[in-house]
């Protein structure tokens, strides 16, 4: 898995709205109350989704990721917005592998806070192995 | 009782690494309040009106001697030398300097402890019944199914920035001893040919905007619990209001879909979730649920208990419940003593609560949603010595589940969202009603009171509710009589004109005098209400 934080300077996200109606972009942007599950039919032509944290406290990005990647999704899922250095750990276990944050990072802080985590309770977006299956082999 | 192995260490400790870090950048002003906020409340940190509130979680009210010794010690040497047991099993230390907060998280740490989730909108600590494993009535022990959902449910990182905080109860029993049913999940073990599952019940809650939770899925079997359970919080977290704080609840979500729409999307949720392979094995459940075996109980114990001293076959008859196995029983201890703080412990009570738990019950002790002590494994032969260890330590109030058992919000004296006292409030009922004689001539009656409509005093639950109110600048008590939080669960109703602190008391003399001249035989005070209805009572209140 690709962890960068973002750095500006590629092809520009278009909207959900816009992709729908033309959809050759490779490149789209889901704001926090758009259904993920609208892009499913695409996956394999789009090359970025930028999913939009428009405040920290808004977790339905979280939620739109996983669907993202449930969903098959293999290319770049970047979280932009109010990004927080302690929202990352769990912005990459559902499947987030770039970040964009309005403010930037101290890359020590990103650094500890990726690799805080000894082990995870639950299965998610990441391919992490849960606790309950390194108990039972 | 579960014993962490050493992934639940791991954690625990890197959840105190990550929190010591937040709190030395805060203190270096590296990030805002407003962004540290949010990571405090998730460690069970609130700023409240005097200091910073430090909220430990109690999984499902279950502790060990051991960790409630640590509790006292908390108490001792970071607080005032007291602690508060809350509605939610949980303890709660008033007194506490942020600067404190990882040594002490550490502290709990070295006897499987800790705040997490106790706060902020995440799925806060599961609850359960307080007799669970000890119970007479259930059908199994409910601990495993919540220990399963805690770890699911630590750290989730799909869920810890839902619209509003996330409450779950886990019960077993047709008795319900934890409200389950105002929960935001409420999960009652049931039993379907030879089988058990959950039935979930979504969307209840208290607060300003009271609901009884409907049943959404009669039968979910173990092997689906989690992605059920993934599935219902799914729905919530990208549909649930977020425009609006008091709306926020998956309680409102659920009553503006219908129940028939929101159970349609988690099923179509669940049909993909489950795939996912997301849900233990039976292994990792029996791991569990081998922690929870009943403790080596001698079923030939004397049945018989010595009531020669008639102060203690008075606190026999009211704060012993029975037990699943013969010559047992279950004590509640009483944190409501007449004119004291309900839900307050002193560090020394807490210790001798600890000692008691350690010679006479099988290291289990228990916190209930009514802020009381349990020990659930104790033997009948051994409970003249307990009562009196009890009573030198002024925990021997013979009044569970009686008009001064009160459930009582710490409101003005100490909340930040809080319009009226409680505290002052619930002494002084309790005082006018001191006599014992009268207390159990009234019988069973729930009494709860909140200093504010976010109702965490669970005053809809009420038989008798006090809802405290600022009306024009001055404290203001409502009175909601009919609510219930057990299987008989309703919501009370408010009975007219607010009164002030006095006025609340004589109020309540007045609704108990009209039930004792209204009941028929075998009537408690709600059911009197229900056959009555409100308004003879009205009458008795306002004339």
């Amino acid at each position: 898995m690709v962890e960068h934080i973002h750095s500006d300077g590629e092809e520009p996200c278009v909207t959900l709205d816009a992709f729908l109606e033309q959809s050759n972009a490779t490149a789209v942007r889901l704001e926090s109350d758009e259904d993920a599950r609208a892009l499913i039919p695409f996956l394999d032509r789009l090359k970025l989704i930028e999913v939009a944290f428009p405040k920290f406290r808004d977790g339905r990005g979280y939620s739109s990721a996983r669907i993202l990647r449930e969903a098959g999704f293999t290319g770049e899922l970047r979280a932009q917005g109010d990004v927080l250095v302690d929202q990352i750990a769990y912005m990459k276990r559902c499947g987030f592998d770039s970040f964009a944050p309005e403010k930037s990072l101290n890359p020590a802080d990103v650094e500890a806070a990726l690799t805080r985590w000894p082990e995870h309770y639950q299965t998610a977006a990441d391919g992490a192995v849960p606790i309950w299956k390194l108990r039972h082999g | 009782m579960y014993k962490y192995d050493e992934y639940d260490h791991a954690m625990v400790a890197a959840r105190v690494a990550e929190f010591s870090d937040q709190v030395k950048r805060r203190l270096a002003g590296e990030i805002t309040e407003d962004q540290f906020k949010p990571l405090r409340l998730m460690n069970g940190l609130y700023l409240q009106l005097h200091a910073y509130m430090l909220r430990v979680a109690v999984p499902y009210g279950t502790l060990d001697s051991r960790q409630m010794r640590m509790l006292a010690h908390i108490a001792r040497k970071y607080d005032r030398d007291y602690g508060h047991f809350t509605t939610r099993q949980n303890i709660q230390y008033n007194w506490i300097k942020l600067e404190d907060a990882p040594a002490i998280l550490a502290d709990l740490a070295s006897v499987e402890m800790h705040a997490i989730q106790t706060s902020g909108n995440c799925i806060r600590n599961i609850s359960s019944d307080q007799w669970a494993g000890a119970a007479a009535d259930e059908i199994t022990d409910p601990r495993p199914w919540a220990e399963l959902l805690r770890q699911w449910s630590s750290f989730h990182p799909e869920f810890s920035y839902l619209p509003r905080k996330f409450k779950i109860a886990v019960i077993a029993a047709e008795e319900d001893r934890a409200a389950m049913r105002l929960h935001d999940i409420g999960i009652q073990i049931v039993e379907k040919d030879g089988a058990h599952g959950a039935a979930f019940y979504v969307g209840g809650g208290m607060g300003r905007t009271p609901m009884i939770a409907p049943l959404i899925k009669d039968f979910v079997p173990l092997d689906d619990l989690l992605s059920y359970t993934e599935a219902c919080l799914r729905v919530y977290n990208r549909y649930g209001r977020r425009d609006n704080i008091y709306k926020a609840r998956i309680k409102i979500l659920i009553h503006e879909l219908g129940a028939d729409e929101y159970r349609r999307q988690v099923e179509e949720e669940f049909s993909h979730v489950k795939s996912l392979g997301i849900d233990p094995p039976k292994a990792e459940f029996d791991r569990i649920a081998a922690q929870f075996a009943m403790p080596p109980l001698d079923a030939s114990a004397p049945d018989a208990i010595d009531r020669s001293d008639p102060d203690f076959a008075v606190w026999v008859d009211q704060n012993v419940a029975a037990h699943k196995v013969p010559g047992h029983a279950i004590v509640n201890i009483s944190l409501k003593p007449v004119g004291g703080i309900p839900g307050d412990a002193s560090s020394a009570q807490i210790d001798v609560m600890a000692d008691l738990a350690e010679r006479y019950s099988h290291d289990e002790l228990r916190v209930t949603h009514a802020q009381n002590i349990v020990l659930p494994h104790v033997r009948k032969a051994d409970l003249y010595a307990i009562w009196q260890a009890l009573d030198a330590a002024g925990l021997a109030t013979p009044n569970l589940d009686l008009i001064s058992d009160i459930i009582a919000c710490p409101g003005l004296d100490y909340c930040s969202l809080a319009n009226a006292r409680s505290i002052p409030v619930a002494q002084k009922i309790a005082t006018r009603f001191s006599d014992l004689g009268r207390q159990k001539e009234l019988g069973e009656l729930k009494l709860k009171i909140s200093g504010c409509i976010n109702a965490c005093g669970h005053h809809h639950a009420g038989h008798i509710g006090i809802l405290g109110v600022d009306r024009k600048g001055t404290e203001n008590y409502q009175l909601l009589l009919g609510g219930s939080g057990a299987e008989d669960v309703s919501l009370g109703t408010i009975t007219g004109p607010g009164f002030d602190e006095d006025g609340i008391v004589d109020a309540i003399e007045r609704v108990t005098d009209k039930y004792l001249a209204e009941r028929s035989e075998g009537e408690r005070f709600v059911d009197t209400f229900r056959r009555v209805g409100m308004a003879p009572f009205k009458e008795a209140i306002y004339g």
